[in-house]
């Protein structure tokens, strides 16, 4: 039997995990933390012109109020230990996407003997996004990308915890 | 005022002191004896006809085969509209020189990045701490013996490139 036109309007079924997840990718506040000049590419993507507000991502400026950690920028080991910390900080379910070349392999300055290549070596990534800069509509597809792997996260089945054994 | 004037009075005022001077390079310098050197720079800051009111650059050289690290100071007269280079050579084993972060401020930043990447101590300097490595970081990365640490707290450090 089809549910479709099969109740009255304003009702609509969904699944329980769905409906979370659908909530959840609806407003990703992910946290201002531009490293590099990829930061300046961070802000005209929350601009007016990419705008993406209108998929629910928000910038917030405290990692406790953060769901996304946008790594944007060159990550130096000095800063390393402290994107450890401030990752520390925010509250679960949070997700990490890393921006550009530097923040996923250290980019140019991989060789520097300052530079963490790679901030996957320090906290888990979801979503690489490529580019140096990435622009924005690049970085929107990264948030786009990462609300599709928000979408197949089930919340009603306890998962083993992270590094346990299955 | 052009470098082999500026040079010359130096040398009339501290004979002793400049201990060689190179003219006929396109940046004309003088190497200085690194003990004098503040006193130096408080007489080419204070001299009504030098008057260098600005510390455009300090730098540092790490010269392994010769056996010393050289600090190079760049000032510039806003009055008079001139420059000059002093250099300061100290072995690589006992690198200190006096600090000229009283002479001017913009030292203090300058010399905590010598000190930082070089090793280079600066004899009553205010605040001599790292300014752009980790402040419990081990060496100094620009010698060039440096040998970099295989990891740092737990983040492995060997690279993954091609270009090795």
């Amino acid at each position: 039997m089809s549910l479709v036109n099969s109740f009255s309007q304003g009702v609509i079924t969904t699944t329980a995990d769905q409906f979370l997840n659908w909530t959840r990718k609806s407003s990703v506040w992910w946290m201002l933390f531009g490293l590099a000049c990829c930061a300046i590419e961070l802000m005209q993507t929350q601009g007016p012109r990419a705008d993406v507000d209108r998929f629910g991502a928000a910038p917030r400026s405290s990692p406790r109020q953060s769901d996304l950690m946008v790594v944007a920028g060159t990550l130096t080991l000095k800063m390393a230990l402290r994107t450890k910390v401030l990752y520390d900080q925010m509250p679960e379910p949070r997700y990490v996407i890393s921006m550009g070349a530097c923040a996923s392999c250290g980019g140019l300055f991989q060789l520097a003997y300052s530079v963490c290549d790679g901030v996957d070596k320090v906290i888990p990534v979801d979503v690489y996004v490529p580019g140096c800069p990435p622009r924005p509509e690049a970085l929107t597809e990264g948030i786009l990308k990462l609300q599709e792997k928000m979408m197949t996260e089930t919340w009603l089945v306890r998962r083993p915890a992270v590094g346990a054994q299955a | 005022m052009d470098a082999a004037s500026i040079h010359s009075r130096l040398r009339d005022k501290f004979a002793d002191k400049i201990l060689s001077v190179e003219e006929s390079v396109k940046d004309p310098f003088a190497v200085v004896d690194g003990a004098a050197i503040r006193e130096l720079c408080t007489y080419l800051r204070d001299d009504e006809g030098l008057s260098f009111d600005v510390l455009t650059n300090q730098a540092g050289v790490d010269y392994k085969a010769e056996g010393h690290v050289e600090v190079v100071y760049h000032l510039y007269s806003y009055k008079h509209r001139h420059y000059v280079i002093l250099k300061v050579r100290v072995p690589r084993d006992a690198a200190e020189i006096p600090s000229v972060e009283s002479v001017w401020k913009a030292a203090n930043w300058l010399e905590r990045e010598i000190f930082d990447l070089l090793g280079v101590h600066f004899v009553d300097h205010p605040d001599l701490r790292r300014i752009l490595m980790p402040e419990d970081w081990v060496g100094h990365p620009l010698r060039k013996d440096f040998v970099e640490p295989e990891e740092y707290h737990g983040i492995n450090t060997t690279r993954e490139s091609l270009l090795r």
